[in-house]
């Protein structure tokens, strides 16, 4: 390891202007003749649009245009697609009810749009927004899972019946009931994965600006993958070919899977640009956020575990009812199969395990995927069945769990997924040793003598990362390949440029991606320039999402490096009158290894540009590309140790400590790898213990702002305590994991277990509010 | 319209405003000052605060008019020539931050709650006066020891003036 290379702690090149105020995100953005969008949503969960009257808005002061869903579908614009297949276990296609980006006659939640109006400014267009007269025919709600199931249930697709979007499983179900039925033990549970708002700090924004002599549109968007948004804007919502059409996704504030989709505001944003030949800026408030932006989570599951005499899973059985709001979103589909069900092995070894899931329509916004997206709800089921065994069968939560550890890789799970490599006993002992589990009895007596409930909870998450193979994930619906690009371009003067279809909006790829080219060149990081989120800069990616840039993003620049490396190293040879094999980059400089001959690294990427004396038949310049397609998802594991004290007389928890042991494989920059753990440990306990997602009866989103809808804040939290082992990962070059999602998969159940350990209650939902604790708590003393 | 005159970030500026221009709308649109930022709009987030004489406040429930006469620091101003604030450079070299979006106002609340408590701030008390910044990247872990590492920073600096 270097100073600046792979493996050091450097500060994030970034970060200068993020802390100065010099950051640019999308609605800083202002252009000439700029107008403004402000969208006339629906107030009902479940309406018939009768009419919209937009006169009286019209003739207000700065409108320019008052537009309707009538008329982009009039235009042609394409209606919103879900990207990934899933099909039925009886073999039929998912059920597709149609969405328009603005509604034409039925709205089917709350905050839907129907209409935009187009302002000389943001505050025009507003007034006028409260001005368009819509006249709805309400119709009855289904809001909640199981009453959009029921018999007689409102209908929101006639695509749909029940409301059914599908019913699809995995596994072999008659061999894991014979694998269950002699079972000496099982444990089932009914388990609710509270639905969560992702909440990224920046509020969703779009600039289009159509440039009517080129017939050129350009879309300034709160994206992590621009190229899939110009890609699907062009092939599916009609908006320009895809060479008319530029995509940036400048300085992003927070994603956490909601600004992966092409979301109706920004079509609206460059259907109108274009018609009124005029930049259009949108930018949402937090209340629109709220209503509009992709859900997360939002499962009911009915789970069963069996053990045999001597305490050895023999089978799983799961069934989930998935919420997918009134849409199908992006690559929602794919969320409560192949991101959920193909992870409910866990860490164990299950010989056989069956999973039904039945996605649901119901009368709310999209659900779509939430950092860890399906991975969190597959380590909450299996990992508070684990604890709950580990309680029923009266053992030591970490000794069953250690007893049913996988410890032979490769390991082939009956759930598609073949984990590569692991070691689930190193990182258990890591966090056992660093959360003092041995200590947590006289911890407890402690607790116990100020009249305070202490508990301790366990969770053994792993997780699928890297998305993906592409060969595989088309088997498997998926409508795009999950490769990913890269493109190193060495200046005339031996400076770098990195393009990634990557996209950090706050990964600090800036930072770890000038890492490798250090490492790998021997410049400084400072000399390296990381290009991204552009799409006229850079051909074509697949963007950020899934803990993958480093696994896939950061494997393709190792390929494109390797070339690079290759190509000068023959022209240092040529140019030095040594052998190829003998050239060794390194500290700025290219060295004939055994000898003293030795040139400046600028020198050689000069002599690449000016072609004066390179080898015979070799081309200038020194600018290599790769394609990387991963061969398998790389899987991040680890122990996560919650210990809770709680208040029996308010109900209210507090966190005494929060331990993390995690491998990751390899890591670019182990500060920038805690951080990511930091955040997402913070996104989990907030899962835990704050945040609640509530749709009244009606289909009304009670918790539509910070004042109603709990987010995590500094005094909720404590400073955790972050240990890591490593399994480097044999699949991808680097070594590397994935570390983005693994705190927000592996915290929720640790916490909860901590929680029922405390109070010797098991049902609990989340999130566990001081009322909600308080009601258990009396509950199990009821039950004594 | 009012004609509204203050002082931002040392710089006498005088406009016309609506009286419901908010003060994170003009010093955004107006005055062009984009570093503080907008993120939920009920004073909740605290991505706006900027410090008016002095106090850290929240510009998006606060009236530009209600400012007036008034010395205002954003983000932009808390530093002087290419030398970073010791805040900023403590949440630069402790990974204070992420995404970005919500540091100028982390930043801003950060420095008046180090002015009120001084250099010997606990990390309960600086976890309590976060309580009005949300950041959804960090889990403030990174946070906190910034403001703590920034608080020794600053006695020290005051020591050797």
């Amino acid at each position: 390891m270097g100073v600046e290379g792979i493996g050091a702690r450097v500060t994030r090149k970034e970060d200068k202007r993020f802390i100065t105020g010099k950051g640019k995100y999308v609605d800083d953005i202002r252009l000439h003749g700029m107008t403004h969008a402000q969208f006339v949503r629906s107030p009902h969960a479940h309406a018939r649009i009768r009419s919209i009257d937009p006169s009286a808005a019209s003739a207000m002061p700065g409108v320019v245009a008052v537009l309707t869903g009538a008329e982009l579908v009039g235009d042609k614009i394409g209606n919103l697609i879900c990207g990934w297949m899933v099909h039925s276990k009886d073999g039929s296609p998912m059920k597709m009810g149609a969405w328009p980006a603005m509604a034409p006659e039925t709205v089917r939640f709350v905050g839907q749009a129907v209409a935009v109006v187009i302002a000389e400014t943001k505050d025009q267009a507003r007034d006028a927004a409260e001005a368009v007269v819509v006249d709805y025919e309400e119709l009855p709600a289904a809001v909640a899972i199981l009453d959009a199931i029921a018999e007689g249930a409102p209908q929101l697709h006639p695509e749909a019946p029940g409301n059914r979007v599908y019913e699809w499983s995995i596994g072999d179900k008659d061999a894991t009931e014979a694998a269950m039925s002699g079972a000496a033990h099982v444990v089932s549970m009914d388990i609710t994965n509270n639905r969560l708002v992702p909440n990224a700090m920046e509020p969703r924004s779009a600039v289009a600006q159509y440039d009517a002599a080129d017939d050129h549109l350009t879309l300034w968007t709160t994206s992590q993958n621009p190229h899939v948004a110009r890609l699907v804007l062009s092939a599916f919502y009609n908006i320009a070919p895809e060479n008319k059409l530029r995509v940036i996704a400048p300085d992003v504030g927070g994603g956490f899977g909601s600004k992966i989709y092409i979301y109706p505001e920004e079509i609206v944003a460059l259907w109108a640009s274009r018609k009124l030949e005029r930049p259009v800026k949108w930018t949402a408030d937090r209340t629109e956020s709220f209503l509009t932006d992709a859900h997360g989570r939002d499962h009911i599951t009915h789970a069963e575990l069996a053990f045999d005499a001597d305490h050895r899973i023999l089978g799983l059985r799961v069934h989930t009812y998935a919420n997918f709001g009134a849409y199908m979103s992006l690559f929602s589909s794919a969320v409560p199969t192949y991101l959920y069900a193909t992870l409910l092995s866990g860490q164990y070894v299950i010989p056989q395990i069956y999973c039904e899931v039945d996605g649901v329509y119901t009368n709310t916004v999209a659900v779509d995927a939430y950092r860890g997206a399906g991975r969190p709800e597959a380590a909450f089921v299996i990992e508070r069945l684990m604890e709950v065994a580990a309680r029923q069968l009266r053992v030591d939560p970490a000794e069953l769990r250690a007893k049913n550890f996988i410890t032979q890789f490769p390991y082939q799970t009956p759930v598609i997924l073949n984990y590569d490599t692991g070691d689930f006993h190193a990182s258990l002992d890591a966090a056992l040793k660093a959360a003092d589990y041995a200590g947590f009895a006289a911890r407890k007596s402690a607790s116990a003598a100020n009249g305070k409930l202490r508990g301790i909870g366990l969770s053994c998450y792993i997780e699928a990362c890297g998305i993906a193979p592409s060969k595989a994930v088309g088997s498997l619906g998926a409508g795009v390949g999950l490769w990913e690009s890269a493109e190193i371009r060495v200046n005339p003067v031996g400076t770098v440029e990195v393009l990634t279809g990557s996209h950090s909006h706050g990964q600090g790829h800036e930072t770890t991606f000038a890492q490798l080219v250090s490492t790998r060149l021997g410049v400084s990081i400072d000399a390296v320039q990381v290009i991204h989120g552009d799409t006229d800069k850079v051909q074509f990616g697949m963007g950020t999402y899934g803990s993958r840039s480093g696994a896939v993003g950061m494997s393709a620049m190792v390929k494109a490096l390797d070339k690079v490396e290759a190509k000068a190293k023959k022209i240092a040879a040529h140019l030095m009158e040594a052998s190829e094999g003998d050239i060794v980059i390194e500290g700025g400089e290219v060295k004939v290894a055994g000898t003293d001959k030795k040139m400046p690294w600028a020198l050689v990427a000069l002599a690449a540009y000016t072609g004066h004396n390179l080898p015979e038949g070799m081309e200038p310049g020194l600018k290599e590309g790769t394609f990387y397609d991963p061969t398998n998802f790389t899987y991040p594991a680890g122990t996560y140790i919650a210990e809770v004290e709680i208040d029996p007389d308010t109900g209210k928890t507090s966190i005494c400590s929060f331990t993390a042991a995690d491998d990751f494989g390899n890591l670019i920059n182990p500060t920038i790898v805690e951080g990511q753990v930091h955040g997402g440990i913070a996104q989990g306990i907030g899962q835990a213990l704050l945040e609640g997602t509530i749709y009244d009866a009606d289909g009304q989103l009670l918790t539509a702002s910070y004042m109603d809808y709990a987010m995590p804040r500094a005094d909720d939290l404590v400073s955790y305590t972050l240990t890591q082992t490593n399994t480097p990962c044999p699949g991808n070059p680097l070594g590397i994991k994935g570390c983005g999602e693994a705190g927000a998969i592996g915290s929720p159940p640790a916490i909860i277990n901590a929680i029922t350990n405390a109070i010797g209650h098991e049902h609990i939902a989340m999130p566990a509010t001081p009322s909600r604790v308080w009601q258990a708590i009396h509950q199990a003393l009821a039950a004594e | 319209m009012t004609t509204v005159t203050m002082t931002v970030n040392g710089r006498h500026v005088s406009a016309d405003v609506e009286d419901r221009t908010l003060l994170v709308s003009y010093l955004r649109d107006t005055l062009g000052l984009t570093g503080t930022h907008v993120g939920c709009d009920t004073s909740q987030c605290g991505a706006c605060v900027v410090h008016v004489d002095g106090r850290a406040i929240k510009s998006c429930t606060t009236l530009a008019v209600q400012v007036a006469g008034s010395q205002v620091t954003t983000i932009e101003g808390l530093s002087t020539g290419t030398e970073l604030h010791p805040v900023q450079a403590a949440f630069r070299d402790n990974h204070g931050l992420q995404c970005g979006f919500c540091t100028p106002g982390m930043i801003m609340t950060s420095v008046d709650i180090i002015s009120r408590h001084g250099a010997h701030v606990d990390e309960a008390t600086v976890r309590h006066e976060l309580e009005g910044n949300i950041c959804r990247c960090t889990g403030y872990h990174n946070i906190v020891k910034s403001v703590l590492d920034a608080a020794g920073r600053m006695s020290v600096a005051e020591a050797a003036e």
